[in-house]
């Protein structure tokens, strides 16, 4: 079974800004730890001159016309936001 | 009034006035309420009594709405006017959408009643259903147990006679797995024939809708009115010009594939005889039925549990505390605001997710892990469009086993996934697929899987009408 510390899932959460607790970032540890484990499975299959798949119907070039469209009335967008003014959505200060 | 008669049936009855829309919605909503124990759903839509009135005004009007008057409810990742659209988790719990999409647009345009939203695991993430962080769904059958996921709100419901139909959502066997376990038909249909615009994004390059529905006429008739191409969603393919209703049931000569990797090590042994006995009555009538092994289909969750965590990482990254969804009170800053909206609004199996798909994204780990696992899903492809080059349709078992009870693997994330292992190659080659009750194990149900090629889902619904007329009384087997 791979092995991934508590300070790797530490590193992969700050890439995903994402808060962890220290009993969180333990747990996931072991658990990221046995399904790396699993899906390593894949390291033994032979792919050689495979080409990777990512679209699976084989549509290519989706384009539409490059006409405007209605789209939503701002304020109903900016109703979800938890904060905001004057039709801007605020947040907090960005530099420390 | 029995809510699971045939919807066909229901229209024609509303449409020469013998029921009104507002009659059906109001036996909707007082069955709602005699089965709140189990815990199906997480919100009714207060506009459903006037939304009923306004289809009955239709049909006076002379309109002619396939499914006039027919209440539904929807999994509670579909974004949904007039109610919150939570997708079962604490970041979207203040959440109400902008919009509706295409798929719940063409329900109600077509008759149909949204009566309530249904439970999910947390952003469909789950096949038990245990992952809501607003509570548990019991199985229908036995309320020990659980209904499946991650739409086992939308199968309980249509299990207990809730709505007439659900719509739901399946990314890995979302909608097959809980349709097995509460014992209703569930439709995972082409990927993209379905436009999913207006629901929340799980795994992009397999998530697609279906319906859950007490029969394989029902499935056909309301794929009838969701499918087809949308601007919107540019992943979205043109549907079959012809009607998806089949009244053939004709088997003769329909050459179908048992998957053999389906049947071993893991499949229940009384799931095993049901499927083999199964395949008997089949080839009774002139089915030409033959074992056929996908050897990469025994990799197909490996690669799932790769791609799709990636894939959730990326969506799930939206959910930022800023522009809708909980915003954590005591951030000072904005990295702050990320950081702990996040850690207070996602549960156990998002964070998990989260990190696993962005660990096998991040740098160095891209090409052992995601363009490997991508490599892999080509050969499945290739294996399945072989197969389909002998045979009509695939079939076998839609889960290894009856539902569990609840709590068996909440500790366990590694047992949870591979309760998808029958489903997830399905979805990573983008075919249609249906269950339907096949018979019952220890009581509960279990379900048969047909598989078929891609937009072929008119020769699935032919072939399923005919293995449902075969079974029978799923109950009494």
């Amino acid at each position: 079974m791979s092995n991934i510390g508590v300070t790797e899932v530490e590193r992969v959460a700050k890439l995903a800004r994402i808060g962890l607790s220290p009993e969180e970032a333990s747990r996931l540890s072991v658990e990221l730890g046995q399904i790396v484990g699993f899906v390593e499975q894949l390291a033994g299959v032979d792919v050689e001159g495979v080409a990777p798949t990512d679209q699976v119907t084989g549509l290519v070039d989706v384009w539409r016309e490059d006409v405007v469209v209605p789209s939503l009335p701002r304020e109903e967008l900016l109703a979800n936001a938890p904060a905001q003014q004057d039709g801007y959505i605020v947040v907090k200060r960005v530099l420390g | 009034m029995d809510l699971k008669r045939p919807i066909a049936d229901l229209v024609a009855e509303v449409r020469a006035g013998k029921l009104t829309a507002t009659g059906l919605v109001a036996a909707s909503l007082a069955r709602i309420a005699a089965t709140d124990s189990y815990h199906a759903l997480l919100e009714l839509n207060p506009q459903a009594a006037h939304d009923a009135e306004v289809v009955d005004a239709r049909i006076a009007a002379g309109e002619d709405l396939p499914l006039a008057g027919i209440p539904f409810i929807a999994k509670d990742n579909f974004l949904t006017a007039d109610t919150h659209t939570t997708a079962a988790s604490n970041i979207l719990k203040p959440f109400r959408a902008p919009y509706e999409g295409p798929a719940i647009s063409r329900l109600k345009a077509a008759g149909a009643v949204l009566v309530a939203k249904a439970n999910l695991d947390a952003f469909a993430h789950g096949s038990s259903t245990e992952n809501s962080d607003f509570g548990p769904t019991k199985n229908p059958v036995d309320p020990t147990k659980v209904p499946g996921g991650s739409s086992g709100g939308s199968a309980a419901a249509v299990a207990l006679g809730q709505a007439c139909f659900a719509v739901g959502t399946d990314t890995g066997g979302s909608i097959r797995l809980p349709a097995s376990y509460c014992g209703v038909v569930g439709l995972k249909p082409t990927y993209g024939l379905i436009p999913r615009t207006g629901v929340v994004a799980m795994g992009s390059s397999t998530d697609v809708i279906g319906p859950l529905t007490n029969s394989v006429a029902d499935s056909a008739l309301v794929l009838d009115v969701l499918a087809g191409r949308d601007a919107s969603d540019a992943t979205s393919i043109e549907r079959d010009p012809k009607t998806y209703v089949t009244s053939s049931g004709d088997l003769a000569g329909t050459r179908i594939g048992l998957i053999k990797e389906y049947l071993g090590a893991g499949l229940d042994s009384q799931i095993k005889d049901q499927i083999l006995a199964m395949v008997d009555r089949l080839e009774a009538r002139g089915a030409k039925v033959e074992e056929v092994s996908l050897p990469a289909t025994e990799l197909a969750l490996a690669a799932y549990y790769i791609l799709v965590p990636a894939e959730v990482s990326s969506n799930l990254a939206r959910y930022d505390g800023v522009r809708y969804g909980h915003s954590a009170a005591g951030a000072t800053d904005l990295e702050q605001t990320y950081r702990l909206s996040r850690e207070e609004g996602f549960g156990a199996e998002a964070k998990r997710r989260i990190i696993i798909g962005t660990y096998v994204l991040s740098s160095g780990y891209y090409d052992a892990y995601y363009k490997r696992a991508q490599k892999v899903r080509t050969k499945l492809v290739e294996e399945f469009t072989a197969a389909f080059d002998k045979y009509d349709l695939l079939l076998g078992p839609t889960a290894p086993t009856p539902a569990f009870d609840l709590g068996a693997n909440s500790q366990d994330p590694l047992a949870m996934y591979l309760n998808d292992v029958m489903t997830v190659a399905v979805n990573l080659v983008g075919v249609p697929a249906i269950s339907i009750p096949l018979g019952t194990v220890d009581k509960l149900p279990v379900g048969l899987q047909l598989i078929a090629p891609q937009r072929a889902e008119r020769n699935l619904f032919a072939a399923a009408t005919a293995a449902e007329a075969i079974i029978g009384d799923w109950r009494a087997r």
